[in-house]
C-alpha cells in the first residue's frame, strides 16, 4: 500500500448543533451557518419538544426555546426549514422520545413542499437507553419506547431508505462519566437491544440493510490517543457483532458509521478560552486515523460551560473543522496508525474489557433490563472522576492547576460572552399555539389522534398513524399524551441508591463528624432535598451532590428529574428537610428558581434555605441571591466536599447552632 | 416545639400539622421526649373518645416488587374514595456513613396541590426490616388525623414482625415468578399476611400462576381469610379497587381496640428496650414477665405513658 492516497478524501459532513427561541429565529441561524460553509444541518430542540409537552404545559415553564427550538406542529417545522432544500440537505435531529413524531413532521413538511420521503437524508438520534442513563429526556417506559424505535427502523428502511433512524449514542455516556470501556460496552449493548427488537419486525434478508442503517453518535475527550483507539475498538466490535450475531454478509453493511460531538464534560468555565485547544485536540481524536474517521462532526463552542453560544461562537467552531479539513494534509493519507504497536495494543485492551462488560449486561438480560446496573456504574465512574479532580490527580488546566489568570476580554460584555434567550419567546409560543389550535380542522385532528391511540394499543407500526396526525395538524403535546395514555408513565432509576460507599478522605471524615455534631444539636440527622426542577434531564451534578451528601452522613431526599416547583416545595416541607439543593443546567434558572421559592412560601417552607448549582452565568448570581437563594455554585466550584461543608454550615447557622470549635 | 399543640391540631384533623409533628417525633433530644409524650397524649384514645380512626396499613415486599407504583395507584384510589392518606416510607439503606438516600425508591406519584396526601421517608430501625421508634410514634400521631396511614417497608421473611405489630392490616407485595414469599410462607418463616398482592398482572399467565400457587398455599395452611389479589399498573390498570376492598374487609373484621392496645403495649416495650437495653429488660423480669404485666394495664394508656410505667417498674 502506498503511503499516499491517489485522491485526497472528501471531508466529513460539517455541522453545528443549533436552535433556540423560535422556529423562525432558528431558521435564520441555520441559513447563516450554511452560508458560512456548514455542509449539513443539526437541529437542537427545546426540552418541551424533546419530552413531548406543548409550550402551555406546566412542566414547559421556563424551558421554551432555551436549549433548542420549540416545534409544536407541522407549521413550526415549515418555518424551521423554510428555504432549505430538503432533497439535498442532510439533517441530523437530536430527538429521542419524540423522534417518531419529529420525523413525521419532517416527512410531512417535505411532502407539502413536493419532495418524496424516499430522497430524504438525515438522522434521528432516537436512542432511548441513554436517555434513562444520562440525558433524561425520556417520555415513555422502556418497552414501548423500544417498540417506537423498532417501528421507525422497520418503516424507514423501506419508505425513507436514506435515513438513519437510530443514532446509538455513546456521547452522553461519556458526559455522564463513562470510562472508554463503559462507553463502548453500553453503546453496543444498546445497539443489540434495538437490533433484537427490529429482528422480529423485518424479513430475515433485510437484516443486513437494517444493520447498515444503524449509526452511532460518539464522544471524544481530550485524551485523544486513547479516544482514537476507542473508536477503532468500536469499529472492530461492531463488525464482529454484525458477522456473528446478525449474520450480516456485506462488509459495507458492517462498517462502523459515526457522527461526533466532542466532549463537553471537560470544557471549563474557568479560563474558557482553553476550551478551544481542548476542542481542537478532541477533533483530532475523531479524524486522525482514516480507518476510524467520523462521517459527520459538530464541535461545541468555547463558551458552552458558560451558557448558550452566539452565532460568532458557533462560527469559530465551524472554522476549526474547516482548517482541519481544508488547510492541513490530514485527508491526503491512508490510515496513519496502521501497524502502530501502541494503537493496536490500546485497541486490543479496550475491546477485550468492553467484551467483558457487554457480557455482564447480557447476563442481566440486556441493555433494557440492565438500565439500573449501568446507571449505578456511571454514577460511580463519575464520582471517581470528580474525586480525582478534587484530589489533583487529574489535571484540569485553569481549574485545579494554573488558576492564576489575567482578566479575559472574551467574557467582558454585559451578558458575559453568551447568548441569552429573550424570556418573551415563551409567551409568544403559547399564543402561537393557541392560534394554531383555533384555525386547524379540529375534527380531523381528533380522529387522527384516536387512530393513533388505537394503533398504540396494538402491535401495528405506529409510523403511518403518526404521519397522519402530523399531516392533520396535531401538536407535539397531543401526540405524546396519546401515547402516554396508552403506554403509561415511567421514572428512570437515579443510580444514586446503589452507589457504593467510597474510600473516605480526611476531608470527608471531618465533615462526617461535623454532620454528627450538628445532628446531635438538631435532634435528628441533617436532611437535604436535592431537586431538579423543570425538564432538564442532565442529572449528573445532582446525583453527585446527593451521593456526597449521603457520604458525609446526611439524610438525602432525591426523587430524580422533572419535578415541578410545587412538587419540590411539597416534598421539602413534608419530608422536613433542613436545606434544599437545586440543580439546573438548561438556562431556565431565571424563572424556575424564583418559582421554587414562591412555591416554598405557599407550602409553608419559607424558612428552608435554598442553594443552587448548575450552569449559572456570573451575571445571574446576584439576582438569584437577591431573590432569596442562600448560595450559588457554578461549574468552577468543583470541590464537592467544600460545597457540602458550606451546606452543613448553613444548616447549623439557620438553626442557631454555634460553629464548630476550630 | 409544642407537642401538645401539634397533637391537638392532629386531633382536630388539621393535616397541615403533619410535617411539624413528624419533625418532632423524629427528634432524639431529651427535651423532645417530653414533647412527643405530650403530643401522643393528645391523640390517645381517652382524648379521642376511642381508637384513632385511621386504617393503619403495612405494605411490605422485596425491592423491585413494584411497591411504589402500587402505592401510587392505591393512594389515588383511596383519594377517589374521599380518604386522606399518609405514607411513611421506611428506608432500609445502609447506615454505614450515618446518612441515607431516601425517596430514591419510594417516589410515589402524587399531586403536589393535594393536601389530603402526605408522604414522608423515614430511616429504618437498627434491625433489618425493623421500625425505628419514631415510625411507630409517627403512625400513632398521624392515625388521629388521616383516614389511611401506610407504613411501607422493604423485605420478605422475618422482617415483617414490627410492621405487623404497628399496623391494623398487613399486605405483602410479591411479583410473579419470584416464589420467595411462597417458600417463606410454606416454611413458616414468614407470618401469614392479611392480604397478598401479586403485582405485574399484565404479565398474564405467570401472574395467574403466582395467584393460584399462593391461594393453594393459603388453603393448605387453612388460612382462607388471606385475600390474594393480582394488580397491574400498566394501562389499563386493574385490581386496585379490588385490593382496596380487600384491605377494608380485613379492617372491618378486626377487633380494633384489642389490636391497637396490643400494638401500643408492644411498642412501649420496644421503646423501653431501645432506651434501656437488655439490662433494663432484666430489671422487669424478662420480656415475658413484662408483657404479662403490660397486659394488666389500662387499655387506653398511650405508648409513652406505658413506657413511663415500665420505667417506673424497673426502677429507672
Amino acid at each position: 500500500m502506498s503511503h499516499r492516497l491517489p485522491e485526497p478524501d472528501r471531508p466529513w459532513m460539517m455541522r453545528t448543533y443549533a436552535g433556540h427561541s423560535t422556529a423562525r429565529k432558528s431558521n435564520e441561524l441555520s441559513r447563516g451557518n450554511l452560508a458560512r460553509g456548514q455542509t449539513g444541518l443539526s437541529i437542537a430542540f427545546d426540552l418541551p419538544t424533546q419530552t413531548g409537552y406543548d409550550a402551555d404545559h406546566e412542566l414547559a415553564r421556563g424551558e421554551v426555546g432555551k436549549v433548542g427550538v420549540p416545534v409544536a406542529h407541522k407549521g413550526d417545522m415549515h418555518a424551521l426549514l423554510d428555504g432549505i432544500p430538503l432533497d439535498e440537505m442532510n439533517t441530523s435531529m437530536t430527538i429521542n422520545a419524540t423522534a417518531a413524531w419529529l420525523l413525521a413532521l419532517y416527512i410531512v413538511t417535505a411532502e407539502e413542499n413536493g419532495i418524496d420521503a424516499a430522497v430524504l437524508q438525515g438522522t434521528t438520534q432516537n436512542d432511548i437507553i441513554k436517555e434513562y442513563l444520562s440525558r433524561g429526556t425520556y417520555a415513555f417506559p422502556p418497552a414501548p419506547s423500544l417498540r417506537l424505535i423498532a417501528d421507525m427502523v422497520a418503516y424507514t428502511v423501506e419508505a425513507v431508505p436514506r435515513w438513519n433512524p437510530v443514532n446509538i449514542c455513546s456521547y452522553h455516556l461519556q458526559e455522564a462519566g463513562a470510562t472508554p470501556v463503559q462507553e463502548i460496552a453500553y453503546a453496543l449493548s444498546t445497539a443489540i437491544a434495538v437490533l433484537d427488537e427490529v429482528r422480529a419486525r423485518v424479513p430475515e434478508e433485510r437484516m443486513g440493510a437494517v444493520f447498515g442503517r444503524i449509526s452511532f453518535f460518539v464522544n471524544a475527550g481530550v485524551r485523544f490517543v486513547e479516544e482514537h483507539a476507542k473508536l477503532r475498538a468500536l469499529g472492530q466490535l461492531w463488525d464482529e457483532l454484525g458477522r456473528e450475531r446478525y449474520g450480516v454478509q456485506d462488509p459495507k453493511h458492517r462498517r462502523f458509521r459515526y457522527g461526533v460531538q466532542v466532549n463537553s464534560l471537560g470544557l471549563t468555565e474557568s479560563q474558557p478560552e482553553n476550551n478551544v485547544q481542548r476542542i481542537v485536540l478532541e477533533a483530532l481524536a475523531v479524524t486522525l486515523g482514516r480507518d476510524a474517521r467520523a462521517r459527520a462532526i459538530q464541535l461545541p463552542a468555547w463558551n458552552e460551560a458558560l451558557g448558550l453560544p452566539r452565532p460568532w461562537d458557533q462560527q469559530w467552531s465551524l472554522r476549526i473543522q474547516q482548517v482541519l479539513a481544508y488547510e492541513t494534509d490530514l485527508l491526503e493519507y491512508p490510515d496513519i496508525f496502521e501497524g502502530s504497536k501502541v494503537m493496536e495494543g490500546l485497541v486490543a485492551e479496550l475491546a477485550e474489557s468492553a467484551r467483558g462488560e457487554m457480557a455482564r449486561v447480557a447476563e442481566l438480560g440486556g441493555a433494557v433490563e440492565a438500565v439500573a446496573y449501568m446507571k449505578a456504574a456511571l454514577v460511580d465512574s463519575h464520582r471517581e472522576r470528580l474525586g480525582r479532580i478534587e484530589a489533583g490527580e487529574l489535571t484540569l488546566v485553569g481549574v485545579n492547576r494554573y488558576q492564576e489568570t489575567a482578566p479575559s476580554p472574551l467574557t467582558a460584555d454585559a451578558e458575559g460572552g453568551i447568548l441569552v434567550v429573550d424570556p418573551a419567546v415563551e409567551q409568544e409560543a403559547v399564543d402561537a399555539l393557541e392560534g394554531w389550535r383555533a384555525t386547524r380542522d379540529e375534527a380531523g385532528v381528533r380522529s387522527a389522534l384516536e387512530e393513533l391511540a388505537r394503533v398504540a394499543a396494538t402491535h401495528e407500526n405506529v409510523m403511518p398513524a403518526t404521519i397522519a396526525a402530523a399531516r392533520a395538524g396535531a401538536t407535539t403535546g397531543e401526540w405524546a399524551q396519546a401515547l402516554r395514555d396508552a403506554f403509561g408513565s415511567y421514572r428512570a432509576p437515579t443510580g444514586v441508591g446503589e452507589a457504593a460507599a467510597p474510600a473516605s478522605t480526611e476531608a470527608v471524615a471531618e465533615l462526617r463528624d461535623e454532620v454528627a455534631r450538628v445532628g446531635e444539636a438538631l435532634g435528628r440527622t441533617p436532611k437535604i432535598l436535592v431537586g431538579k426542577p423543570g425538564l432538564d434531564g442532565h442529572s449528573n451534578g445532582a446525583e453527585q451532590i446527593a451521593v456526597r451528601a449521603r457520604d458525609i452522613g446526611m439524610d438525602v431526599v432525591y426523587e430524580g428529574i422533572r419535578l415541578t416547583p410545587a412538587q419540590i416545595a411539597r416534598s421539602a416541607v413534608d419530608e422536613g428537610v433542613h436545606v434544599i439543593g437545586l440543580s439546573i443546567l438548561s438556562g431556565s434558572h431565571r424563572s424556575l428558581i424564583p418559582d421554587v421559592l414562591d412555591a416554598l412560601r405557599a407550602a409553608g417552607g419559607e424558612d428552608i434555605p435554598v442553594v443552587v448549582g448548575g450552569i449559572i452565568p456570573e451575571t445571574d448570581v446576584e439576582p438569584l441571591e437577591a431573590a432569596g437563594v442562600a448560595a450559588v455554585y457554578t461549574p468552577k466550584d468543583f470541590e464537592l466536599t467544600r460545597i457540602m461543608g458550606d451546606v452543613v454550615a448553613l444548616v447549623a447557622q439557620r438553626n442557631g447552632i454555634a460553629a464548630a470549635a476550630a | 416545639m409544642n407537642g401538645a399543640a401539634l397533637g391537638a391540631r392532629l386531633r382536630e384533623r388539621d393535616l397541615t400539622a403533619a410535617p411539624a409533628a413528624l419533625n418532632l417525633v423524629e427528634n432524639r433530644t431529651p427535651a423532645a421526649r417530653a414533647e412527643i409524650a405530650a403530643l401522643l397524649a393528645e391523640v390517645a384514645p381517652s382524648r379521642l373518645g376511642g381508637e384513632a380512626p385511621a386504617h393503619v396499613v403495612g405494605v411490605t415486599g422485596p425491592p423491585g416488587a413494584g411497591k411504589s407504583t402500587l402505592l401510587s395507584a392505591l393512594a389515588a384510589a383511596w383519594r377517589e374514595r374521599g380518604r386522606t392518606v399518609a405514607v411513611l416510607a421506611v428506608d432500609p439503606s445502609s447506615k454505614r456513613s450515618g446518612g441515607a438516600l431516601l425517596g430514591d425508591r419510594a417516589r410515589i406519584e402524587a399531586d403536589a396541590a393535594d393536601r389530603g396526601m402526605f408522604i414522608r421517608s423515614t430511616a429504618a430501625g437498627e434491625r433489618l426490616g425493623g421500625l425505628a421508634p419514631a415510625t411507630r410514634a409517627a403512625a400513632q400521631a398521624l392515625a388521629a388525623a388521616f383516614d389511611v396511614v401506610v407504613i411501607e417497608t422493604v423485605g420478605v421473611g422475618q422482617s415483617e414482625t414490627d410492621v405487623a405489630e404497628a399496623a391494623d392490616t398487613v399486605a405483602v407485595v410479591v411479583q410473579p415468578g419470584s416464589g420467595d414469599a411462597l417458600q417463606f410462607i410454606k416454611a413458616g418463616i414468614m407470618e401469614i399476611p392479611d392480604v397478598l398482592v401479586v403485582t405485574k398482572a399484565d404479565l398474564g399467565l405467570v401472574a395467574l400462576r403466582a395467584v393460584r400457587d399462593l391461594k393453594g398455599a393459603m388453603r393448605a395452611l387453612d388460612e382462607r381469610g388471606t385475600a390474594v389479589v393480582a394488580v397491574s399498573s400498566v394501562p389499563p390498570a386493574s385490581g386496585i379497587g379490588e385490593l382496596a376492598d380487600a384491605l377494608d374487609a380485613h379492617r372491618e373484621a378486626l377487633d380494633l381496640p384489642a389490636a391497637r392496645t396490643h400494638a401500643r403495649r408492644l411498642g412501649a416495650l420496644a421503646d423501653f428496650v431501645a432506651e434501656h437495653g437488655e439490662r433494663g429488660l432484666r430489671a422487669l423480669g424478662g420480656r415475658r414477665d413484662a408483657q404479662r404485666w403490660l397486659a394488666g394495664q389500662d387499655a387506653a394508656l398511650e405508648q409513652p405513658a406505658l413506657l413511663r410505667a415500665l420505667e417506673a417498674r424497673a426502677g429507672l
